[in-house]
């Protein structure tokens, strides 16, 4: 059932200790800033976050890292010069991080959605990124095999919604969104802009609102720290 | 093991400009191509309008264009090094699924990294030293090395210890087994795979000494290589 609800701390509220929360956004472009300042409001802890990064400078992820929030990172990308938060936490031995390959982390969350249960990749064959793991030779390639991650909820940001939660993004900042979307049981998002059924373009929606659960819009132009 | 001073094409070793500029010129005219972070990115500088190359980033896009300057500059538009960057006419847009099965599926013709280590059969190293203590990362990397159709690397030959990082396999924790075609270095071009290690063209030096700088034998590639 699709909600539109009027503010991000309503739209999070339902989230619960424990929880995988999924978070869209590559660098700043699509990461849904409002909607993590609001999970760090909620109060959840004890979470499992899967983000391609594992937050940066003073903000957003990286706070709710520092505050001890996050069990664990399952991310491609953790170590930046700005991830200060997270390194600190990992040399203490205080955040679990679960590293994969950036392409396996999408597979992986595409699976989820499509109702995968896993699949060969050669992508880590022969690494330690594959260690543990089944292997097979198939078509004469070491492939390896990584199953699905799957989450409570999704938090991400697109540009547009419509009436029906049906999404068109902008630019790079469309990244992880659609395929969090369809992964995670929850999916909450964060508009610019929400337009009347029938204003989008169906040749152009690029999530159908099927994956999605709940919107809350957000002004382009209030957000300060995504610039 | 015949001896080829004809191998060399360069009484100097190359800069990392001159070096990018190689790179550039060998991209085949029509190849979609990805540049990694760091030095590979220069070759875009080198690419010529003639040799109609689309430029590929991770985080979703074809038909990158350059780095966005002033009034360019938008939060939504970046590079898989998260630097604003431009579209250019004719681009296209997809998410993080599509875009490294792009790359796995053997797409992209061409993807440019830098290393730590190359092995003579093309084993790669560069995402990890592993070293007690430090973070690993690997972003996007393994997918490149396994899925481009070829893979070149750019790097300095030496270490500023002086160690070779052409090897015989390598020490560092591979990102890719067996994926590196060409190793694009300041004093030599060599050509890695199943057959070995051979070298194309040297600079500043000739086949003889490159090999007392290379722990593995070097033999010079077949014309055309």
């Amino acid at each position: 059932m699709l909600t539109f609800v009027d503010s991000v701390n309503e739209a999070v509220a339902g989230i619960k200790d424990g929880s995988t929360v999924m978070i869209g956004g590559f660098g700043n472009a699509g990461q849904p800033f409002e909607l993590i300042d609001a999970l760090m409001d909620c109060g959840a802890t004890d979470l499992t976050v899967v983000n391609n990064n594992a937050g940066q400078g003073d903000q957003g992820l990286a706070l709710l890292i520092k505050e001890g929030r996050v069990r664990k990172m399952i991310c491609s990308f953790p170590r930046q010069s700005d991830s200060w938060h997270f390194d600190a936490k990992y040399k203490a031995g205080e955040i679990e991080l679960e590293l994969v390959p950036q392409g396996n982390l999408a597979e992986r969350i595409r699976a989820a959605g499509a109702g995968i249960g896993g699949f060969f990749t050669p992508t880590g064959y022969g690494t330690m990124l594959a260690e543990g793991k089944e292997t097979r030779i198939i078509d004469g390639r070491g492939q390896v095999f990584e199953t699905p991650i799957h989450a409570d909820v999704a938090l991400i940001k697109a540009l547009k919604a419509d009436g029906k939660g049906n999404l068109v993004y902008r630019k790079t900042a469309r990244n992880f969104g659609p395929i969090m979307a369809a992964a995670a049981k929850q999916t909450i998002v964060q508009v610019s802009e929400i337009v009347p059924t029938g204003a989008l373009d169906p040749e152009t929606v690029v999530t159908p609102g099927i994956y999605v659960n709940t919107i809350v819009r957000i002004p382009a132009g209030t957000t300060e720290k995504a610039a | 093991m015949s001896i080829a001073t004809s191998l060399q094409t360069s009484a100097t070793p190359l800069g990392r400009d001159d070096l990018a500029r190689l790179v550039a010129r060998d991209i085949a005219p029509g190849s979609f191509v990805n540049l990694g972070i760091g030095q590979p990115t220069l070759v875009s500088n080198y690419l010529t309008a003639e040799q109609d190359i689309t430029l590929h980033t991770e985080n979703g896009m074809l038909g990158m264009g350059p780095e966005a300057q002033g009034d360019e500059i938008d939060g939504d538009l970046i590079n898989a090094g998260k630097i604003p960057v431009t579209e250019l006419p004719g681009a296209s847009y997809f998410h993080h699924a599509d875009s490294f099965a792009m790359m796995r599926g053997g797409h992209l013709d061409i993807c440019v990294l830098g290393a730590f280590q190359v092995s003579v059969t093309g084993d790669l190293a560069n995402w990890h030293t592993g070293a007690p203590g430090a973070i690993p990362a690997v972003g996007g990397a393994m997918d490149l090395a396994t899925g481009a159709k070829d893979v070149f690397v750019m790097m300095t030959l030496l270490t500023r210890e002086g160690a070779s990082k052409i090897v015989d396999s390598c020490t560092y924790p591979l990102t890719g087994v067996g994926c590196v075609t060409r190793v694009y270095t300041d004093k030599a071009v060599f050509l890695t795979g199943p057959e070995g290690v051979s070298v194309r063209e040297t600079f500043g030096c000739t086949l003889e000494e490159l090999q007392e700088l290379v722990p593995v034998p070097l033999k010079a590639a077949p014309a055309g290589g």
